[in-house]
Parts: structure tokens; C-alpha cells; sequence
């Protein structure tokens, strides 16, 4: 329990890099969808823009209040998404999320989660699960609303 | 009993005894370091026994069951209505009416003033923006169902409540204000006498908030003179699951039910009902028995050690703390800061560390405290921060803890690279 409950073991070098210096953060233009996300039990919020460019995902800017965790997992996501198309972002979401929830027990996947597997110690520590995640729920909320916004526009029949 | 009967100084170290959990040590061998007791204070033996106690040797439910541990049951859960109405000074024990917590009080308050026709789209509510969300939702709510309108005192820079457009906000379109004894983020204690004054002056009745402080300080509601007080028992070395809502019997005798069922009725057809008299027609349905024993131990618990004694602590203990907490570069607290008209509870930020961020820094060392919002998101909003850290004490909270608080900060500050 010592071993895991280690504090150095949630602050990974890694984070504390994308917490001081957050990548992408900004809200920049163009933007096809714009959501606002909190975390009612902190507070910890982000207004979040998704930019597509056809299937891909050409920009995910941002502007957070949060801690290190939440600021740190956003940065992480910006590396992540940005240039993959939307499938492959959500399967990123998907690796990203099962293992937040797998408690600590899930070998992280270096090729898929890059700097993410750097989140593994979260998954120990469960009142914190809620900050690594949020950046990415409100990215997987903004890039559906973003596909509705693109479909329409050009017309495409549902 | 173990206790501290007749005791004339205060025992930290005595009373810390009487809390089986003060001793525990958490994960790296730390000792626990519990300065989060304005979110739920600790147990005391006392009371883990006079709930265990209960439901080994006397559980049935109340007032319905004929046998003798019916009769048993109902005598020790009136017994804990008796014990909290001599706690606080009620006039008469069926003021005292039981709910879950203190947030339930409030709600059960709006919403029976608001049924009984007494609050219309003429009139004013009066909150102000120290409240926590539980004393402000319900009037929002209230003001939705009824068309009144809200309006609330300001907070200083220093935190303090600004009384000076008083003459303004209260006025003859008040039907209600309701605020905070002891702000559950800022520490502040409210000048009570001089708002009750001037909304008994326009006719207006006052709902007080006094979550923390009945368990920090000596409370007489017949003294005070308010017209409703709220307060809940796990913040006061009792059990969790059981509030108290004390209000004056003349209007809660005039006042409608607020949840429908069983005991809190006289006579039910399929047509109608007719409802008890208070308290029991605003507590539908099997009460908190248990908790309302355990609640009486604690009350007889406090009571041992004396009030006056305890709030002493309080404030030598905060005033401690806000001298050692103010040596910390970059510490910054958002509330009072002095010990004077402060309860024990101490907002900070730290740096451009986030709240949470530290709180889980301090939770390494053993020390655990509060970070967010406090559920009251509109104090923090006045004082530009989106959360903050917040220490609170209480009666069993040394000095040495503090120091072991200050030294954690130290540390997560240079974890951090601060």
C-alpha cells in the first residue's frame, strides 16, 4: 500500500514537464465546436475548441483552471490528437480511459499513449481519475459536436 | 464513562484519548494529522459506544412498535431530542425537529415558508455571498416557485460581511433572511444581533445557518432570538444522518408539513389527512433513532468539557494557526486574519499551486485537509480564486499539528519548485 499510495508516483517527471509548460494551450481560431466542462466537485474547469479539417483533427485549443493533473493530462491530449483523424483519437480516448479506470493494473501501451502512460500512477489515487479525464471528455463532447456542426454544413444526408 | 467530568483546564492530550481514530498512522507511517473537521468532525468513544450500545441492546423502531424495545427504542431517540433542545437552549424540546443533515433543515424551511403562502412575487429573500450552496439553492429554488426575489449581502476584502447598505436590503419587502453564524470557508463570524434586530424591525423572519457554529461555540437560540436555526450533528462529534432544524413553536405550529408519510400524519382517508403537531409532522417517516442516540452522547460529551472551553480552544488554536500559516511566503488566506470574530477554519492558496495539488502533497504526510470550493463557490468567485486549501480545527486539534501543517506546506512548495 506504501508503495502505491507513493506520492512521486502520481507527480511523474513527465506531468510536472506538461504542467509547467502546457502544450497547445490557447483557445485559437478556426473552430468548428467550442465546450465549456467542469469538475463540480473541485471546480476545475476548461473551455475547450475542436478544429477539423475534413476527418482530421487539426486543432485542439484550450484554456483550463485546474490542477496539475487536469492541465497536465490536456497537454498530454493536444500532443496526442492533434494531426490523427477522429477515429483514431477516440481510440486514443478509449486506451487513455481504460486506464484511468484500471485501478493500476494495466500495462499503458507506450506506441498508443506516448507521454500518457505517465497517467498510470492517476488510476491509484481515484479522487484524482476525475482531473486526468477531464480535458478529454470535454474533447470527446467538443469533436462530437464538431462533426455535427462539419456534416451539416456540407450537407451530408444523415 | 471516561470522561473529563469537573475538569477545570483544557486537555488536548486527554481529549485526544477519547478519539479512537486520532491514533491511526496512514500510508508511509505518518500519523494522521486531521485538520478537515469543518467538513466532519471525528467520534469520540462516548459516542461509537452509545450507538453500538443501541443497536445491540435496545434497536426497534419508534413510537409504532408495542414491545419492550419499542418502548426502549422511542424513550432513547426522545432522550436525544431532549439532550440537543437543553444543548442549545430551546425553550421547549418539540422545537427540535430532526432531518438528515443541515442542508435538509434549510430545504424543509423554504419550502414549508413558501407553501404556507407566507413568501410571494412581492417579496424579498436576503441571503448573502459567504453562504454555503445549501444556504443558497433552496431560496434560489424557493424564489423560482414563488416569483420573490433574491438579494444578498456583500462580503469585504477582509471577509467580513458588509452591513453598510443593511437599510437597503432589508425593508419591508423582506420576508426572509437567512445567513451563515460562521462561514464554513472564510472563518468569519457574522454580527447575528444586529441583523436579527433589523429584520424583526421590517417584520421578516431569520433562518441561521449554524452548521459550524454549534459545535465551536455557546449557543442559546431563545437568546439569540432567530427565528429558525439549522445545524447537523456529524460536525459536532456526532453521527452522520442526522440534522436538527430548531424553530420557534408558534410558527412551526402554524406551518405546513414538508414530506408526506408515516408518523408525520394525525389521521389519513383515502380522501385526506390531518397532520401531527410538531416536531413530528416534519419528520415523515422512521427517523434517524440510532443517530439521534448517538447525538445525544455527543452533546453530553461537549457539554462535559464545557462550550466556553471549547470555543477558548478554537481560538487560540486559529490564532496559532493564522500566525504560523502567514509565515509562509506565498501563502495567501482568504477570510479574516486575525483570531477576532473567527471560527476555526482557514482558506489559503499557495503560490499558483492548485488546491488540489497541495491537499494531495499534504495527504502524503498524513495531513488531511479540504481543497475546492467548499460548496460555496460565490465567496470564492468574490475573492477571485477558483478553489482554495482550507485547515480547520477543533476541540481535540493541538499546536504540534499545526507545525507538522506548516512544515507539509514547506514541503509541497519546494516539491513543486515554489
Amino acid at each position: 500500500m506504501t508503495d502505491a499510495m507513493n506520492v512521486d508516483s502520481l507527480y511523474q517527471e513527465i506531468i510536472l514537464d506538461h504542467y509547467k509548460r502546457p502544450h497547445g494551450a490557447g483557445l485559437r481560431e478556426p473552430f468548428e465546436a467550442e465546450v465549456h466542462h467542469v469538475n463540480p466537485t473541485c471546480g476545475d474547469e476548461i473551455t475547450l475548441r475542436v478544429h477539423l479539417d475534413g476527418n482530421t483533427v487539426s486543432d485542439v485549443s484550450y484554456a483550463a483552471q485546474g490542477c496539475s493533473i487536469s492541465q497536465a493530462s490536456t497537454s498530454v491530449l493536444n500532443d496526442l490528437i492533434v494531426g490523427k483523424n477522429v477515429e483514431e483519437g477516440m481510440a486514443i480516448l478509449d486506451e487513455f480511459n481504460t486506464l484511468m479506470h484500471g485501478k493500476g493494473k494495466i500495462e499503458p501501451d507506450e506506441d498508443v499513449l506516448e507521454d500518457g502512460i505517465a497517467f498510470a500512477g492517476v488510476a491509484q489515487f481515484p479522487g484524482r481519475i476525475k482531473c486526468a479525464l477531464l480535458g478529454w471528455m470535454a474533447w470527446k463532447d467538443a469533436v462530437s459536436q464538431a462533426l455535427v456542426t462539419t456534416s451539416s454544413t456540407t450537407g451530408d444526408p444523415k | 464513562m471516561t470522561v473529563v467530568e469537573g475538569t477545570q483546564t483544557f486537555d488536548v492530550a486527554r481529549i485526544r484519548e477519547d478519539f479512537p481514530i486520532l491514533g491511526r498512522r496512514l500510508a508511509g507511517d505518518f500519523p494522521l494529522v486531521y485538520l478537515d473537521s469543518a467538513n466532519t468532525s471525528q467520534k469520540p468513544v462516548q459516542v461509537i459506544d452509545a450507538i453500538d450500545d443501541h443497536y445491540r441492546q435496545h434497536n426497534a423502531n419508534v413510537a409504532r412498535a408495542m414491545h419492550q424495545l419499542g418502548a426502549e427504542a422511542s424513550a432513547a431517540f426522545e432522550l436525544g431530542r431532549d439532550k440537543v433542545a437543553a444543548f442549545i437552549g430551546a425553550p421547549r424540546r418539540d422545537e427540535v425537529v430532526f432531518a438528515k443533515n443541515a442542508s435538509e433543515a434549510l430545504n424543509l424551511v423554504a419550502r414549508v415558508l413558501g407553501d404556507s403562502g407566507r413568501i410571494g412575487q412581492d417579496h424579498e429573500i436576503v441571503i448573502t455571498e459567504m453562504e454555503h450552496h445549501s444556504n443558497i439553492v433552496p431560496w434560489q429554488q424557493l424564489s423560482q416557485r414563488t416569483g420573490a426575489s433574491l438579494r444578498w449581502f456583500g462580503v469585504t476584502d477582509e471577509g467580513r460581511l458588509d452591513l453598510d447598505g443593511i437599510d437597503e436590503l432589508i425593508t419591508e419587502q423582506t420576508a426572509v433572511v437567512s445567513v451563515t453564524w460562521v462561514s464554513n470557508m472564510l472563518g468569519t463570524i457574522n454580527p447575528l444581533e444586529t441583523i436579527i434586530a433589523k429584520a424583526h424591525s421590517v417584520g421578516a423572519l431569520v433562518v441561521v445557518d449554524a452548521s459550524q457554529a454549534v459545535p465551536q461555540l455557546p449557543v442559546d437560540v431563545a437568546a439569540l432570538g432567530a427565528d429558525f436555526v439549522a445545524f447537523t450533528g456529524h460536525k459536532m462529534v456526532g453521527p452522520t444522518g442526522i440534522g436538527v432544524l430548531w424553530g420557534r413553536y408558534d410558527l412551526l405550529a402554524e406551518l405546513p408539513p414538508f414530506l408526506g408519510g408515516g408518523e408525520m400524519i394525525e389521521t389519513v382517508t383515502m380522501a385526506q389527512s390531518t397532520y401531527a403537531p410538531p416536531p413530528a409532522r416534519f419528520e415523515a417517516g422512521t427517523p434517524p433513532i440510532a443517530q439521534s442516540v448517538g447525538l445525544g452522547a455527543a452533546v453530553d460529551y461537549l457539554s462535559a468539557i464545557g462550550m466556553d472551553n471549547i470555543a477558548a480552544h478554537e481560538q487560540a488554536i486559529t490564532a496559532y494557526a493564522l500566525g504560523a500559516l502567514q509565515e509562509i511566503d506565498g501563502l495567501r488566506i482568504v477570510g479574516p486574519k486575525e483570531a477576532v470574530d473567527r471560527g476555526g477554519a482557514i482558506s489559503f492558496t499557495l503560490g499558483d499551486i492548485h488546491p488540489h495539488d497541495v491537499s494531495q502533497l499534504l495527504d502524503s504526510r498524513g495531513v488531511a485537509v479540504r481543497a475546492g470550493h467548499h460548496c460555496a463557490k460565490p465567496a470564492h468567485q468574490r475573492f477571485g480564486v477558483q478553489s482554495t486549501t482550507r485547515a480547520s480545527f477543533y476541540l481535540y486539534t493541538t499546536t504540534a499539528e499545526i507545525d507538522l501543517l506548516v512544515e507539509a506546506l514547506h514541503y509541497t512548495k519546494k516539491y513543486f519548485g515554489g
